[in-house]
Order: C-alpha cells, then sequence, then structure tokens
C-alpha cells in the first residue's frame, strides 16, 4: 500500500486557554473523498488552517506523501498542491472575478488565459461566473463559485472544501458531487468539511469526526445513519421538530406587482413581484444566491425606499417608502444574510449590539441606561441559551451560530408583527440551527408573520407552510410546502415555473 | 501670449514636486500604509540632495542621493509600523517632525550655498516652436519624468499581476496573507519606493527648483501631496493633474499679486487649494468609484497568523 497522501499524527493547537485541537489523528489516501464531521467550534476550521498553512500546530506531525513536513505558511502548501476553499471567503471585494482567481495562480499565467479557465471550468463543473463582475455585486453563493473556480484551476493534489454546499440548489449540490467524485478519480484527495450527515453519506469515503477538538470516531459514513453519525458528533441525537398545523390568519405583508431597476450594473432588477405573508404563516422564498433576494430584501426591509408606496404593504398600510427605522417602528422587523458587519457591529458588545434596532433602553435626549440595556442582553442571551461570557462580550467573539441566535432572539424578542429573515441558518451548527428554526415557528404560533429567505432547501421544507421561488427577479407563484417535491423547486429555480392563469400576454 | 507661456511653464515646474510625492504617496497608500511623514521626509533628501550636488557638482547624484535618503527614511518607518505595529497616523507625524529638525540640523552648514552655474533646459528642436517650446519644452527632465512615472504606475496598477497583488494586499491584507503572499515585505516594499519618489521630490526642490537650502524649504508640499493622493482618490493620472492644477494656480495668484489686482492676498493665497479641492472632488463624486478606487485597509495594522 502506498503512503497517505496526507496524515496528521498528534496535532494540538490552542489558542489562550482554549484547545481547538487536541491530539487529532487523520489521514486521507490519493483519490479518497474524506469528510471532516463536527459542530461549529468542533475545530475543524483551525485543524484545516494547520493542514493549510495558515496556522502552525504547538505539538504533532504532518507527512505528506510519506514525507514529514512543516508547512511555514499558504504559500508553501500550495505548491505542495493543497488548495483551500474558505467558508469565510478570502476575496478582494473590490476586484474583478478573474483578478481574484488570478491572485490564486501561480505567476506567468497571462489573466486572459486565466479568464478562459473560468469558462471552461465553470462549464465543465457547472459553476457558471462572469469573470468580468466585480466580487463586492456578488451574492454570497456567487462568491463561493469564485473560491471554488480559484481552488480548481490550481490542479491541487488535495483539495480542501469548508461546508461548500450551504448556497448550492439541489441540482448544484449534485453536480458539486460530480464534479467532486471526477476530481477524486484522477488522484486528487479531497477534504470535506461538512454538518451535513446526508451529503457525507452521499459522498464521502471515509469520515474523521471532531468533538470539542478530539477525534471521537472515524468511520466508513455510507455504513452508519444519521443517528449514528450525530451521537458521535454531538453525542446525541439532532432534537426533532413538531409538527404543527399553521393557522393564517389575515394578510400582513403584501407586495404587489413591485417593479425594482437594478441599483447598479451588476445588481438584479425586480419584475412584477407578488407576496402575501399571513400572520401566523412561515413563508419561504427558495431560489440561488443572485436572482434578486438582495434587492428583494433590501426593498422589504427599507433599506431600499425606491419602490412605490402601494408596492410593499405592513397590514394595509403602504410602506414601500419608508425607510427601516419606519418600518421597524410599524412592527416589521429584519434579520440580514451577514451578520458580521449588517447584523451586529462586530468590534460591540451584545448589549451595545441591541441599540441597533432596540430602544427600550433609551432615556430622555438619547441617553443610554445602561443598567436597563444589560439586563435587556441578558433577558436575550438566556431566553435565547446564547454561548457567550455575558452582555460585555465583543460581537466578533461570538461563534457564528452563537451570534446568529443573538440576533435573532434579539429581532423575536421585540415581538414583531412581521419578521423577515435572511439566510437564518447559514454555517450555523446543527443544535443551533434546530433552536433557531424552532423559534421561528414558536413565533409564527404567536400569530407573527415570518418571511424565510434562504438558500438552503432542506430548511425551508421542513420549516415553511408556503414557498415561492426567485429567479432572474421574478418571483414564482406560492406552493404549500407538503405538496411541493425537492425536484420541483429545484426546476423551479431554473425560473421554469407555470405561468399563473391570471397573466394574460397581449 | 507669451506671459500665458511662461505662466504654463511655470506650473508645471512647480507640479513637478507635487506630482512626485503624490504619486510616492499613491503607492504606499494603495498598499494599504498611510505615511504622514512625507514633509519631513522630503526635507532629508532636500539637503541631503543638496549637499551631493553641492560636493560632487553632479545634479544626477544628488537626485540619486536625495532618492536613497527618502527610501531609507520611508523604510525606517515602514519597519516600525509594519513589524511592530505602530500607530501609522501618529508614527508618520513623528517622522515629519524628525525630519524638519535633522534635516535643518545637518543642513545648517549649506545654508546661503550656491551650486554650480544652473543650465537652462530646452527639449532640442521642440524648445523652438513659437508659443509651445517655451510654455511646455524648457523643463527639466525630472518634469517629463513625473509625467512618464504616471504613466508607468497608472499601467503597474492596472495592467499588471504585481499592481493587482499590491492593490489587494491595501484591500485585504488577510486575504492576501491567506492565499499565500508576504503581506509585510510588499507592504515595506511600497513604503520605500514611495519614499524613494518622495525623495526625488524633495532633491528636486533643492537642487533644481528653488535651487538651494534654506531651512523648511519643502513648506507644507508634502502636505499638499499627501491630501492631493486622497482628493486623486489613489489615481495616478489624477494626482499628476492634481499637481499641475495646484502649481497652476499658485503660480497664477502670484502673478496676479504681483500685477496688483483688487482682492486680499489672503483671498489669492487660498485660491489653490480651493480649486484643486474643488475640481478634485468634482472628477470623483461617484461614490461607488470611490469605494472602487480607496484601499479599504488603509491605515489599518495587519497581523498575521490570527
Amino acid at each position: 500500500m502506498t503512503a497517505p497522501r496526507l496524515e496528521l499524527s498528534h496535532v494540538t493547537k490552542r489558542f489562550g486557554d482554549v484547545v481547538a485541537c487536541d491530539d487529532v489523528a487523520l489521514s486521507v489516501q490519493p483519490g479518497e473523498i474524506h469528510a471532516v464531521l463536527g459542530e461549529n467550534g468542533a475545530g475543524k476550521s483551525t485543524l484545516m488552517k494547520v493542514i493549510y498553512g495558515a496556522l502552525r500546530p504547538d505539538a504533532g506531525e504532518m507527512r505528506w506523501n510519506g514525507e514529514p513536513v512543516a508547512l511555514q505558511s499558504p504559500h508553501q502548501a500550495r505548491e505542495l498542491g493543497i488548495a483551500m476553499v474558505f467558508q469565510h471567503f478570502s476575496l478582494f471585494d473590490t476586484l474583478t472575478v478573474a483578478e481574484n482567481v488570478w491572485l490564486g495562480q501561480a505567476p506567468g499565467r497571462p489573466l486572459q488565459a486565466v479568464r478562459e479557465g473560468i469558462r471552461r471550468t465553470g462549464e465543465t463543473y457547472g459553476l457558471e461566473l462572469d469573470p468580468e463582475r466585480p466580487v463586492h455585486v456578488l451574492s454570497v453563493g456567487e462568491r463561493q463559485r469564485v473560491e471554488i473556480v480559484r481552488a480548481l484551476l490550481g490542479e491541487p493534489r488535495l483539495l480542501i472544501l469548508d461546508e461548500p454546499t450551504s448556497v448550492l440548489t439541489p441540482q448544484a449540490v449534485e453536480r458539486l458531487f460530480t464534479t467532486l467524485r471526477k476530481l477524486a478519480a484522477t488522484g486528487c484527495s479531497i477534504l470535506y468539511i461538512s454538518h451535513k450527515l446526508d451529503e457525507i453519506r452521499a459522498l464521502c469515503h471515509r469520515c474523521t469526526v471532531l468533538r470539542a477538538g478530539r477525534v471521537t470516531g472515524t468511520c466508513d459514513p455510507t455504513r452508519e445513519t444519521n443517528a449514528s453519525l450525530s451521537r458521535l458528533m454531538i453525542g446525541r441525537e439532532p432534537p426533532r421538530l413538531t409538527q404543527r398545523a399553521p393557522r393564517p390568519g389575515e394578510v400582513a405583508l403584501r407586495v404587489h406587482d413591485l417593479h425594482l431597476p437594478r441599483p447598479d450594473r451588476f445588481g438584479t432588477s425586480l419584475a412584477g413581484i407578488d407576496l402575501t405573508v399571513r400572520t401566523g404563516e412561515v413563508v419561504g422564498i427558495a431560489g440561488v444566491s443572485g436572482n434578486g433576494q438582495q434587492e428583494l430584501l433590501a426593498a422589504l426591509s427599507g433599506e431600499d425606499p425606491r419602490a412605490d408606496a402601494g408596492a410593499v404593504q405592513l397590514l394595509g398600510a403602504p410602506i414601500g417608502r419608508k425607510g427601516a427605522s419606519a418600518r421597524r417602528k410599524l412592527g416589521l422587523h429584519f434579520v440580514p444574510e451577514e451578520r458580521l458587519g449588517r447584523g451586529a457591529v462586530p468590534t460591540l458588545t451584545l448589549a451595545a449590539n441591541l441599540l441597533l434596532t432596540r430602544h427600550e433602553a433609551l432615556r430622555r435626549l438619547g441617553f443610554i441606561d445602561r443598567r436597563a440595556l444589560r439586563s435587556q442582553a441578558e433577558g436575550i442571551i438566556g431566553r435565547f441559551r446564547v454561548a457567550t461570557s455575558g452582555p460585555a462580550a465583543v460581537a466578533r467573539s461570538l461563534s457564528g451560530g452563537n451570534l446568529q441566535k443573538y440576533i435573532v432572539g434579539r429581532e423575536i424578542d421585540a415581538v414583531p408583527r412581521v419578521l423577515i429573515v435572511a439566510q437564518p441558518t447559514w454555517g450555523v451548527d446543527v443544535g443551533a440551527s434546530a433552536q433557531i428554526r424552532a423559534e421561528l415557528l414558536a413565533l409564527a404560533d404567536a400569530g407573527c408573520a415570518v418571511l424565510v429567505v434562504s438558500e438552503d432547501l432542506d430548511e425551508l421544507f421542513e420549516i415553511s407552510d408556503r414557498m415561492y421561488v426567485i429567479a432572474r427577479g421574478r418571483l414564482s407563484p406560492s406552493i404549500d410546502t407538503h405538496q411541493a417535491t425537492v425536484e420541483q423547486i429545484g426546476e423551479w429555480m431554473s425560473g421554469l415555473w407555470p405561468a399563473p392563469a391570471a397573466e394574460v400576454i397581449p | 501670449m507669451n506671459d500665458l507661456a511662461l505662466l504654463l511653464a511655470a506650473t508645471l515646474s512647480a507640479g513637478t514636486p507635487l506630482a512626485l510625492a503624490g504619486l510616492g504617496l499613491c503607492i504606499n497608500e494603495r498598499a494599504g500604509v498611510v505615511n504622514l511623514g512625507a514633509e519631513g521626509m522630503m526635507l532629508v533628501s532636500a539637503v541631503t540632495g543638496f549637499a551631493v550636488a553641492f560636493h560632487t557638482g553632479s545634479d544626477l547624484l544628488g537626485f540619486a542621493a536625495g532618492a536613497a535618503a527618502g527610501a531609507l527614511v520611508a523604510a525606517g518607518f515602514g519597519f516600525l509600523v509594519i513589524w511592530l505595529n505602530t500607530n501609522q497616523y501618529a508614527t508618520g507625524l513623528a517622522v515629519s517632525l524628525f525630519g524638519g529638525g535633522i534635516s535643518a540640523f545637518a543642513g545648517i552648514d549649506y545654508v546661503g550655498r550656491q551650486l554650480t552655474e544652473r543650465l537652462e533646459h530646452a527639449v532640442p528642436g521642440l524648445s523652438r516652436i513659437p508659443f509651445l517650446g517655451p510654455a511646455l519644452f524648457r523643463q527639466h527632465a525630472l518634469a517629463y519624468g513625473a509625467m512618464a512615472a504616471a504613466l508607468a504606475i497608472a499601467a503597474f496598477f492596472y495592467r499588471t499581476r504585481a499592481g493587482l497583488v499590491l492593490r489587494a494586499v491595501g484591500e485585504s491584507p488577510d486575504a492576501a496573507h491567506a492565499l499565500g503572499y508576504p503581506v509585510r515585505r510588499i507592504r515595506l516594499a511600497a513604503v520605500a519606493l514611495g519614499g524613494a519618489l518622495c525623495g526625488l521630490s524633495g532633491a528636486y526642490l533643492s537642487v533644481i527648483y528653488t535651487p538651494l537650502w534654506v531651512e523648511g524649504m519643502v513648506a507644507g508640499r508634502g502636505w499638499i501631496a499627501l491630501a492631493l493622493t486622497t482628493f486623486a482618490s489613489w489615481r495616478p493620472g489624477r494626482v499628476l493633474l492634481g499637481a499641475y492644477l495646484f502649481g497652476g494656480v499658485t503660480m497664477l495668484q502670484f502673478r496676479l499679486q504681483a500685477q496688483g489686482v483688487q482682492l486680499p492676498s489672503e483671498f489669492l493665497g487660498m485660491l489653490p487649494y480651493l480649486s484643486t479641492v474643488v475640481v478634485l472632488v468634482l472628477i470623483s463624486r461617484n461614490p461607488l468609484r470611490i469605494r472602487l478606487d480607496m484601499p479599504a485597509s488603509l491605515g489599518k495594522p495587519f497581523f498575521p497568523g490570527t
């Protein structure tokens, strides 16, 4: 038997008092698709950064094709043939797609060749991208495509993918899996980090499970069940959502014939959007990112108040031209897609972040009642079981899942009439996801109208009562979730839905 | 007509030091480092350049010494802010004060000294064209060098991979580090190159423009170059334009004062600043373009490995 492509033994990495990786062993064969399974904070990302040379381990050994190596930098890792697709993207906002990819290549290749490479890789692997678009106008999903294409163009021998499917349609996930299988067949090893059990069982040959920095097991995922993998990962089975009977009430949010020209030439124009959400109902909007979700969310939240006043109605009142604060006063709350930067200010404390959307602790002349603010924050932390040192912790110090629980909690705690949530569980671990979804359902049961825009179809099927699909700036008719199938929604995502009977084409 | 030609010529020679320094600052700010020490670097280079030209009798050696002195001071600044992560603004101010002091001290013996006889500059042939000759073609070679530098730097930024890497480092040092680029070394190189151009500018002032050494002779041009770079939204062509605009209006208002125009001299003295800011703000008023041009990590320290 040949030496493993990659072999780690006794790898330990500490940050201060926290042990992120504790005596980790891992071995990957050539051509093997190897899953690294674990909750957020289990040490997966740290371990990958060690392999990629971005972090140096405090102890342990790494062997590449049998040879011991001590990586000093990602540069050295790439020279060995290790490529990585990051979860928190390492892209340059102001540069174009082609330039971003170019920067990840060895010198000497002309930009034109990179452009062609992007097109070719896009066609082969179903990762379509316009090389000339600047990255700052791309959605999360499109940015991930850039990262994947960048990694593939380097023809790696080991490809590390960190949660790559969170933003893909089911068809695109299948295509990506085909891609990865093809790639593995050429002898390239793949490290696939995920907490999605179904995907790991469908794709991976072997699986190493991490919990709290330690390896809790190595197995063949095709022979395991979701329950057995879950036990290895979180020590118990995942919580189940209880079935609920929706009791839709009056129309809370109504969008009628909303047209919006795109804000810049790289955006998506919205055309004839019709949408209703009733109280007591969870409505989902599915779609591949970059199809108008950002524009629709901006028009609904009030960030973009250009719509006709009557095109967006909240409980019968026209709000199309009102700003975000005015809408919030009327009972429409919003959880944006980006947690750090839009949902929360990274460097402010959790308590101070409350003041972004909540004004209960403000006194006359805008003075802050610090004690009231702290106890309000403590209330949210306690009610939504946010794992943190307390209200004085800065937002950035929380893990993605905990911060999301706090932000969603902040809006739910305000008792909104309508809550709009974008990507509620993007990059959030299984336990926290289940909790956030359960909170959204409970909120709907309490009579709130909940609109969830997500690229995670499983999530939408799990929590929404009705679904719409957005594609190229147009919105499909709605469909009851229990009548919909994944295949059908996937088809709608490419813009192929039956025309509504009422629409007469002249 | 003749007056206009002379005014244009004066504009070019007054704009050249601003252009050189502004282009240099453009390079290091595109890499994400603000160097407020420009004034100090230019003073150190001015006295170094003057001294070398005085002792050797060679302007060329004077320029080389000035550029080297600028690069050296900038490299010291770079080491402090890039490796020791001292605050860029405070360190830059310190360099500025330090440069003013040490250049005054080192230059005591050179005050009032004369360089060898200055020659008239002329581009062969072209300088004899009526009007255009005296207006454009009787400049020192460095004046044309500044124009060429603006073109070259623009091509570097927007047409080469190295320029792209430089911009990437100023945009997101963390992402550049993750891709394996040596962020600190790239920043140091950019800072040193910027210092060399500022140094060349200082040496041009003391060896060609004035040409003599007086304490504090840079007279705020370093600060103006810093402001120009920002108002020109870090684009080399606009830096050049802003420099000539500032130089031109300065010369114009001198002339107006000399002719006894009935306007307070304080008002006239304000004109170069006002007109340059207004024009550059009008040119770069598209917020999206500014966002694309501005180095996102400008002035922020970078800690690798966290």
